[in-house]
């Protein structure tokens, strides 16, 4: 297959409302089941081993007319909550059989709990993720959430998750998580040849199916797009923060590209390389899971960070890492944490030299105008500066 | 009479006052005194554990409050949003942040000094947590945090009070030792978890008093005001105590006398409807929104705001038996730390328990905590009592989205909703 052929094939999947590819999974074999999950964060690992789906519901995107949700939600309240209960409201998600809502702020958190009042019949839980990230301490209190909620995953799927099906898990998770950090690194290092907007539908068709599904199909793309003659242009190298929830719509990403912008690093669809080493194999995998999410995980506006001083680094490193020379804080209207976020990141990014501009989308934003003219006019800049 | 309601009325405001004032001066004279000084939230706040530690705590919603009170948090949002600070986003920390800008001046006109320590009661609220990372970022002070669980599934589980009491004991005890020179003493501790549950009694025999027809108080504009020493710097002091027995002699006084609460206008006479409240009020119109209530004979029977720094009519005291269990305990059921579907049976109990005409909802345009759900929340109470809603938008402190006509018109077609339903109900009797 042919990048074209597989991003196509992405594509279709992700800008699938219906969720087609997920639903023919489950219908293939008796004892299947999907366990939908919000951003930013929650261990695939666990579902996988349960014989179950985990499906990524990052709201309707811009291809669906929201009627319901906006009865639910004030204006001033970000779209992913009223474009997923819209996906709720109109039969959509009929056939995922439990809902995860993991910790990101408090909109994400309200939701939990709609959800339980208007889908009784759907198990849904809220899934908290410690913010002190002592080993004794939040990596304890961790490892007990995670067991209450395999018990919650096995008891809704009525399949029980051993051991051993959880390594297994943690092996091919590993290998994707691997597999996305090679074709980011890859991306970084010859951008011209790994477009963003393709990665980004990769990425997001990637958890709407299995990982197995994800992983021949990132060895492919990464296969292919080696091999594609792709001119280099004189384009800035920038990264990209603050769109680890709500995703912006895909002529968004385009846009950002078309402006002459590489975009080598984003935190679109942070869940599948959340953890940023591997989850060991050997020993209790439930603690395995807790350390390396306490000890080896992305810095985000969702998560705290203890220390003054590391504010922000991770973010600096990233861009040193992969040679950008921008930053574009790209967040939705109304999202709290990323709005929180960026005044502090962008003393940080500031301190260090790196230029940086700022401004918001939502997920159905259509006026790509004004964006396309803020990058090229950043992309110009930096160009001139360096 | 009325001269003897008059002086009733002020012995508790005139106390409560002073102690506010008391406060104020005890922490802007620190850096003569020597006393060290956190920085806490409201939800979640561990005054008797800070006073252990002869620390002051200093509270920035309420400086955020009292600065808005005062018509300055247009300016300091403003300050704010021109140094970075997103429209969008709360605007209890831009008035924080930007009243730092402009010379931290606290309201007995002297200089707020920086505190010692950023304690970080993360109940309740995401943006607690960016805020004294905003902070910290500025005072480069040293930040201890609780991760406090949210109890997504209406309940908390021992796994989370362990890991607060763990965060307790291991991290915030040693860390105020360490600040303030300060031996932890336990007893000590115990002894002012005792006097909280004292206040905390009578702090809920004041707020169900509304129970009453006619309701001696009112419980949202007026609670505010008695809430204000236990969810402040006084919880677990003799003076909480104090203060409140003054205030439930007065209260019981406006019962003997059926009397209704007093408003910054007098006593409100006539009660046409008792309403119950969800959301925080708006500060920088206070005294003008209260108004369009008592002017319509309105009067708010319980309030979901007076309960953010602790849920104590749902049982909640403080327990000098197992005080860090107590203290977790307490942290878990802050009302916005409960989920949705707790916060709706909490609604439809009060609607039932004080025989309320309806719900209305305050929703904050830069609170998702209160505001994400909520309309949700007010078809479901409404669903669930037969009794009707109303919604109205406002802001805590940016004067820029109060809009008085608008507050007013929904307000006044709220009242005749409420009417007409009741016409409704006696012709088909
Ligand atoms: S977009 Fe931002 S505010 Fe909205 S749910 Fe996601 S993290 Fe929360
Ligand atoms: S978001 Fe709401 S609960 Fe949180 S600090 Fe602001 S006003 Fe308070």
């Amino acid at each position: 297959m042919g990048t074209q052929e597989i991003v196509a094939k992405c594509q279709a999947i992700f800008e699938d409302l219906n969720f087609t590819h997920a639903r023919e999974w489950k219908k293939a074999a008796p004892n299947r089941k999907v366990i939908g999950f919000m951003p930013v964060y929650v261990p695939l690992e666990l579902i996988h081993a349960a014989n179950a789906l985990p499906l990524g519901i990052m709201g309707g995107g811009d291809q669906m007319e929201v009627i319901h949700g906006d009865a639910y939600y004030q204006s001033y309240i970000c779209r992913i909550p009223r474009s997923t209960i819209e996906l709720g409201v109109t039969g959509r998600l009929d056939f995922v059989d439990m809902m995860l809502f993991p910790f990101v702020c408090d909109v994400i958190r309200n939701l939990s709990g709609i959800w339980k009042m208007m889908f009784p019949n759907v198990v849904s839980r809220f899934f908290d993720t410690p913010q002190n990230f002592e080993e004794k301490i939040g990596g304890t209190y961790y490892e007990h959430e995670l067991l209450e909620l395999k018990e919650a995953i096995e008891q809704t799927t009525g399949n029980k998750i051993t051991d051993d099906a959880l390594r297994n898990s943690i092996k091919l998770y590993n290998e994707n998580r691997k597999l996305i950090w090679g074709l980011y690194d890859a991306r970084a290092k010859e951008p011209w040849k790994f477009p963003t907007w393709e990665l980004y539908v990769i990425m997001r068709a990637g958890i709407m199916m299995p990982v197995e599904e994800h992983n021949q199909l990132l060895k492919d793309y990464a296969a292919a797009a080696h091999q594609e003659d792709r001119p280099k242009r004189d384009n800035s190298r920038i990264v990209l923060n603050g769109s680890f929830c709500e995703q912006p719509p895909l002529n968004l990403i385009k846009s950002i590209e078309m402006a002459g912008c590489y975009v080598v690093d984003d935190d679109y669809v942070l869940v599948n390389r959340f953890l940023t080493s591997d989850v060991p194999v050997e020993g209790d995998p439930l603690k395995n899971l807790s350390l390396t999410y306490i000890k080896h995980s992305v810095e985000t506006a969702c998560k705290y960070v203890p220390k003054e001083e590391d504010k922000g680094q991770y973010l600096v490193e990233r861009i040193k890492k992969c040679g950008a020379e921008g930053v574009i804080f790209a967040a939705p209207s109304f999202c709290d944490p990323a709005l929180l976020d960026r005044p502090m990141l962008s003393h940080r990014v500031t301190e260090h030299n790196i230029p940086s501009i700022s401004f918001k989308y939502a997920e159905n934003s259509g006026q790509m105008q004004p964006i396309r003219e803020q990058a090229g006019t950043f992309a110009d800049s930096i160009k001139l500066w360096n | 009479m009325s001269a003897d309601k008059n002086v009733i009325k002020e012995e508790s405001m005139i106390i409560q006052k002073e102690m506010i004032s008391r406060n104020y001066d005890a922490i802007t004279s620190k850096m003569e005194t020597g006393r060290k000084m956190a920085s806490t939230f409201v939800p979640g706040n561990l005054n008797e554990l800070v006073r252990c530690f002869d620390m002051l705590n200093n509270l920035p919603e309420i400086n955020a409050i009292q600065a808005g009170m005062r018509k300055l948090t247009g300016g300091y949002i403003m300050e704010a949003e021109k140094g970075g600070h997103s429209e969008d986003v709360c605007t209890y920390v831009k008035a924080d942040i930007g009243q730092l800008g402009k010379g931290n001046i606290a309201p007995n006109g002297k200089p707020y000094p920086d505190p010692d320590v950023l304690l970080l009661s993360y109940t309740g609220c995401y943006t607690f947590m960016k805020w004294f990372e905003l902070l910290r970022e500025q005072y480069k002070c040293p930040t201890v945090m609780i991760h406090v669980p949210y109890q997504g599934d209406g309940n908390w589980t021992m796994n989370m009070r362990d890991y607060i009491v763990k965060q307790l004991k291991d991290e915030v005890i040693p860390t105020f030792e360490k600040i303030s020179g300060v031996k932890f003493d336990i007893d000590r501790l115990r002894e002012m978890m005792a006097l909280s549950a004292k206040a905390e009694d009578d702090l809920v025999w004041v707020i169900e008093t509304a129970k009453h027809k006619p309701s001696p108080i009112d419980a949202y504009f007026g609670a505010v005001y008695y809430v204000g020493p236990i969810f402040s710097a006084f919880r677990g002091t003799q003076e909480a105590v104090d203060y409140y027995k003054v205030l439930k002699k007065e209260i019981q006084y406006r019962i003997d006398n059926k009397m209704g609460p007093i408003t910054p206008e007098g006593e409100m006479k006539e009660q046409k409807y008792r309403i119950v409240v969800e959301g925080p009020p708006n500060w920088t119109n206070f005294r003008e929104f209260w108004k369009m209530f008592y002017d319509e004979g309105a009067v708010v029977v319980a309030s979901s705001y007076s309960k953010v720094g602790g849920t104590y009519d749902m049982g909640f005291r403080h327990d000098p038996k197992n005080p860090l269990e107590s203290l977790a305990e307490y942290c878990l059921g802050c009302y916005t730390n409960r989920n949705l579907p707790t916060r709706v049976e909490i609604l439809e109990k009060y609607i039932n328990d004080y025989e309320a005409d309806g719900l209305l909802t305050n929703s904050i345009k830069s609170c998702n905590s209160f505001s994400a759900g909520q309309l949700m929340m007010m078809r479901e109470v409404e669903k669930r009592t037969g009794k009707p809603g109303a919604f109205i938008e406002t802001d805590l402190v940016d004067p820029r989205y109060f809009s008085a006509a608008n507050v007013k018109n929904r307000l006044e077609s709220y009242f005749q909703m409420i009417e007409q339903k009741r016409r409704g109900v006696k012709s088909a009797a």
